[in-house]
């Protein structure tokens, strides 16, 4: 069954592809003995983060952006979150529905989901969307985080290069600033050029970034577009190929895949943890005796770990 | 007695009544509801007095008929003069099953036409192209040429008749077909009388029958706005519409708001393209729904007119009292029919057009209790056509202007309906006009939120619908319903190729070769497409060309 | 249990999408995850958007009478390209004589004006299939 699936996954079968997801987005025993078969198999694919505030154009922007890598002939696959309702745990998609130029091009798979409950703007099975679009044979794959707050910081962790997306009349220039999402951005791009005055972001965004970013020797480029037209979409791409230059010729882009791949490890091992102490041993014991100031949270904490690391996993 | 002192008065008394008499009778027994609103959701009180009108002024905001603001009517007679036009929308299959509709609808007593077109013709695809498989005649009738429209007014004099043609993105074509028509029948272009619906933003937000982005289709529509003021003088160049909105589930103050917001954006259009604004403002017309809360309907209409008429004089400073006249056609709300018992429908249309008649609507068209099942059948558009009749000859209401001005309630409501109106018209400039804000999606997510609102009304039983959440019977099976001979789309293919075999196919390009030249310039596009259309160039012709110069719309989706 | 993923359609011309819009938003207050198409769409791009979607449900929506000659297509390239498993359901103005061949077709359910939509959410969540592909 999962033999099948799987020569049907590398003979490019796009609903085995789809299927695969299905199943580790649902974390089935399955899909995770999927992941450690395509793990190695990743590593190919360049990924691109697309980030901003709700409704700046992300979509649309990554619409257009994949038209011309369409053009270039890379195969392209989009990974779109969107907030799950905490109350209904329901979720409107609406990503795809921006990217309907792409929906018969058998070069670019489109995936939607839901943050599921994961804070963050990306969620776990998000980042193992891509890792499965990246054995899928993907060239460029481009994630798009639901457009919230500061959890767009998320997106560093599983990007290449990653796409600050803004538009003219937030007013919260400075609140971005603040938020450290300045300093995430490879590429800064000022959507909806062709409402209020880009001009004045434009310039905002330039005078702050030249007082430092990530990367030295990097200086994140501020481009306008009308992303819905098309406009000022080349240079984004010509950005993004001028960044994964920089990072490979400066010899950075392994350092930083490793840095983030650890990254990941870490996290899981945190969520693992926590897991495993929801559902598994007896935390309530420990926490009476807090409760009852009979511990102390540090040696609550430690007595928690011993236990679970003495109990056998269930 | 000082009007301030008795309306302190009048208070005093109400809470006196309120105190001694309403609380015994409260305490007995309690409302239906703790509360009540309209079908807009809008509170209603439990009574309404003077002192909810005390700030009105009946010369400076009621005033006379045929006079500003026109609260109470554009005309100093209204039906005593002329009674509304009865105007049945009507069009399927092909363009001889259409003839012989309009003939019978004529002589039922009918006084005007209106044309529904099959979804292809209003997108711009002829007949054979691939989009239109399985559409073709479905839901109106199939017009590729010029040649379709020459069967579809056979035997009809267009100089006796008024048409309307609902028709948006390709209205410019249709209209040169039908000036073409009338030229063959020897009319001369000034005596046609008509509409063509031609309001594109509409279908941005709430219609969908849009083909060209924005500027290219206003453009398109402020070309029809100056070539008719020179030639047809008496057609009415667009229908600025407020229906499809409501039908997508806008409330009562949407749908005046975003139907006037429109119409400033096609004012602003036509002052831009260097139109004198009394030049061409007295021809457009509007159109709206006649939904189920018969006092806020009438309210509404009231309401719509007087805002319209400040609109014209403060903010566009037109000087034609013509300029500031709101003429409406309305058309009840097919949303409000229902397949179950679907008999209750005429009584729900009845009420309706009463209160468009309440309302003083210029023309109605009236739906047949068939609406949610199909297009409607003979016998159900004739009963439906009855309905305006009996209201017109037999119910009285026709016979004095404007009956309920003057209730405290429909005041009250007409004053609150103008301010809710005019505070969405505000929002709706902050976003820099409705152009924008349809771009943005405002118009849009806004209608969406009243109409999932109003389905969850429903579905808890708040809002009941007769026959669907209450009342429910075991339905019976259908009544017999009209269906289109699916035959129809071969017969317009094999038409389509005679005609492409049969005309001077030079003539046709260098007609389109000239159309696009004139497309890429800024002159008036009307004259070419005129040209266009006599050589039996195809709509689909004639729109892959402008498809080609001005590029297609992408909608703006929202959920 | 696992997410139901459905995806609410709108093919051919027709441009009525207030009962889409109403159904899509009540899938996600139900607790499904809704991919919507948008108007104008053909039977390939719905049947596209589905498989990269994984859908479990593939929900059409119909008013202006191109149903008989489009749901069949559409359910057609589905089960060719997807299998039986993703249910297929309709809506709109449907007359009641077409849904014998709409279900011959592959559409399992049709409900036409005025159905509640408890009605319709209860339907799906009692014939979807959200067995694990393993
Ligand atoms: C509202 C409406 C409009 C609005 C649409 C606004 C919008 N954005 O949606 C406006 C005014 C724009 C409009 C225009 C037209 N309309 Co209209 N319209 C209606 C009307 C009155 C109500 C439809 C509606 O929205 N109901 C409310 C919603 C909530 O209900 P619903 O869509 O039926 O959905 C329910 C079920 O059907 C089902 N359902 C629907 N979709 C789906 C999908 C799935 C997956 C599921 C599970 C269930 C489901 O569940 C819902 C909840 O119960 C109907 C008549 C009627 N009463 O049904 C005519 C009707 C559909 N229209 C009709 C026509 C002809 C047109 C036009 C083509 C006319 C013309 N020639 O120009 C135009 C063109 C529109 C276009 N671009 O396609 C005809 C179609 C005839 C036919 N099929 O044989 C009808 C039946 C009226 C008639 N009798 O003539 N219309
Ligand atoms: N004026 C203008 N509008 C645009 C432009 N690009 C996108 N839009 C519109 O902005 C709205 C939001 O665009 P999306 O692409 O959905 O934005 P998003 O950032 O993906 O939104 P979320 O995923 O909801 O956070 C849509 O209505 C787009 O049509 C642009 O360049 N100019
Ligand atoms: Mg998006």
């Amino acid at each position: 069954m999962l033999e099948q699936l799987l020569r049907e996954f590398y003979q490019g079968s796009k609903l085995a592809a789809a299927r695969i997801i299905t199943m580790v987005e649902n974390d089935t025993p399955a899909g995770r003995e999927i992941l450690r078969k395509l793990y190695p198999k990743g590593g190919r694919a360049y990924i691109v983060g697309m980030t901003g505030p709700a409704g700046s154009g992300k979509s649309t922007l990554t619409n257009s952006l994949v038209k011309l890598m369409r053009q270039q002939n890379y195969r392209v696959g989009v990974v779109a979150v969107d907030p799950t309702s905490p109350f209904t745990g329901g979720a409107l998609l609406g990503d795809r529905v921006r990217m309907g130029d792409l929906a018969l091009d058998p070069g670019v798979f489109i995936r939607s989901m839901g943050t599921r409950g994961d804070l963050g703007g990306l969620s776990w099975a998000a980042r193992d969307a891509l890792t499965v679009l990246d054995a899928f044979g993907c060239d460029y794959l481009i994630a798009e985080t639901v457009g919230t707050g500061q959890s767009q910081v998320d997106v560093a962790t599983v990007a290449d290069t990653v796409i600050m997306v803004t538009v003219p009349g937030l007013g919260d220039d400075i609140q971005a600033a603040k938020a450290g999402i300045m300093e995430i951005g490879n590429i800064f791009v000022v959507n909806k050029a062709d409402r209020g005055d880009a001009d004045q972001v434009v310039r905002f965004l330039q005078a702050t970034l030249e007082l430092g970013s990530r990367d030295a020797g990097w200086q994140p480029p501020v481009i306008k577009t009308i992303a819905w037209q098309g406009t000022g979409v080349e240079e984004v791409l010509k950005a993004i190929l001028a960044h994964r230059r920089f990072l490979e010729q400066a010899g950075l882009l392994a350092g930083l895949r490793q840095a983030r791949m650890k990254e990941e490890v870490m996290r899981r091992v945190e969520r693992m943890i926590l897991d495993r102490l929801n559902n598994g041993i007896q935390t309530g014991a420990v926490l009476s005796r807090v409760y009852a100031r009979e511990l102390d949270p540090w040696t609550a904490a430690e007595k928690m770990l011993q236990s679970m690391l003495c109990s056998k996993q269930e | 007695m000082l009007k301030e002192e008795a309306m302190q008065a009048i208070s005093v008394a109400k809470e006196k009544w309120e105190r001694e008499k309403l609380q015994k009778t409260l305490s007995k027994q309690p409302e239906r509801h703790p509360d009540f609103m309209t079908v807009s959701g809008y509170p209603v009180e439990r009574l309404y007095t003077p002192a909810d009108i005390r700030y009105l002024d009946y010369l400076e905001d009621i005033g006379f008929p045929g006079e500003y603001p026109f609260t109470r009517g554009v005309q100093p007679t209204m039906y005593r003069g002329r009674l509304w036009t009865m105007r049945q929308y009507a069009g399927f299959g092909t363009a001889v099953e259409s003839n012989q509709r309009y003939k019978y609808l004529l002589s039922q007593g009918q006084t005007g036409l209106s044309v529904a077109f099959d979804l292809p013709t209003q997108i711009g695809y002829d007949s054979d192209h691939p989009m239109a498989e399985g559409e073709v005649g479905k839901v109106g009738v199939a017009i590729s040429s010029l040649a379709d429209m020459e069967v579809l007014f056979d035997g009809i004099p267009l100089d006796k008749v008024s048409t309307s043609m609902t028709i948006n993105a390709t209205a410019a074509v249709l209209l040169c077909m039908y000036m073409a028509v009338a030229e063959k029948q020897g009319v001369a272009w000034k005596d046609l009388r008509g509409t063509i619906q031609n309001d594109i933003l509409k279908e941005y937000a709430a219609r969908g029958t849009y083909i060209f982005p924005p500027g290219p289709s206003m453009r398109l529509v402020t070309d029809i706005f100056a070539f008719c003021s020179r030639e047809l003088p008496e057609w009415n160049t667009i229908s600025i519409s407020g229906y499809h909105m409501r039908e997508a589930g806008a409330t009562a103050a949407q749908e005046i708001a975003f139907t006037l917001a429109d119409g400033i954006a096609y004012v602003d259009a036509g002052l831009k393209a260097g139109l004198q604004v009394d030049n061409f403002a007295p021809r457009l017309a509007f159109f709206f729904a006649c939904h189920n809360d018969f006092l806020e309907e009438i309210a509404k209409f009231r309401a719509a007119r007087r805002l319209w008429a400040k609109i014209m004089k403060e903010r566009f400073g037109a000087r034609d009292p013509r300029s500031m006249m709101l003429r409406f056609h309305t058309q009840t709300a097919g949303c409000t029919l229902t397949a179950q018992q679907p008999l209750n429908n005429i009584i729900r249309v009845a009420l309706q057009a009463l209160a468009a008649v309440l309302g003083g609507t210029q023309s109605l068209h009236t739906n047949s209790f068939d609406e949610a099942l199909a297009l409607p059948t003979e016998e159900a558009v004739r009963i439906a056509l009855r309905t305006q009749q009996v209201i017109a000859y037999e119910s009285g209401v026709a016979e004095t202007i404007d009956p309920l001005a003057g209730s405290y309630y429909i005041e009250a409501m007409t004053n609150r309906l103008e301010k809710e109106a005019a505070d969405y018209i505000k929002k709706i400039d902050d976003l820099g006009g409705s152009v924008k804000a349809i771009e943005q999606g405002y118009l849009q997510k806004e209608i969406q939120d009243s109409s999932y609102r109003y389905q969850k009304d429903i579905e808890s039983g708040r809002r009941i619908v007769v026959g669907v959440n209450k009342f429910q019977i075991q339905e019976k099976s259908q009544p017999k319903i009209l269906r289109v001979d699916p035959a129809v789309g071969e017969a317009q293919i094999q038409r389509l190729k005679e005609l492409r075999a049969q005309r001077d196919n030079r003539a046709v390009q260098e007609s389109l070769a000239k159309l696009r030249q004139v497309a890429v310039s800024e002159d008036n596009l009307m004259p070419v497409i005129y040209q266009a259309v006599k050589t039996y160039a195809t709509l689909g012709e004639i729109c892959d060309v402008l498809r080609d110069v001005f590029g297609e719309y992408r909608p703006v989706e929202i959920v | 249990m696992r997410k139901i993923r459905v995806l609410v359609a709108k093919v051919g011309l027709d441009g009525h999408d207030r009962g889409a819009k109403v159904i899509a938003r009540a899938f996600r207050d139900a607790g499904m995850e809704v991919v919507y198409t948008g108007i104008r769409q053909t039977p390939e791009q719905v049947v596209a958007a589905a498989i990269q979607e994984d859908v479990d449900v593939v929900g059409l929506s119909s008013l202006s009478g191109a149903h008989e000659h489009l749901f069949p297509r559409v359910a057609k390239l589905v089960k060719k390209q997807m299998g039986d498993k993703v249910l297929i359901v309709g809506g709109g103005i449907i007359p009641e004589e077409d849904i014998p061949a709409l279900k011959e077709a592959g559409i399992t359910a049709v409900f036409g004006p005025g159905t509640s939509l408890k009605e319709i959410i209860d339907f799906i969540k009692a014939n979807v299939d959200v067995g694990q592909a393993d």
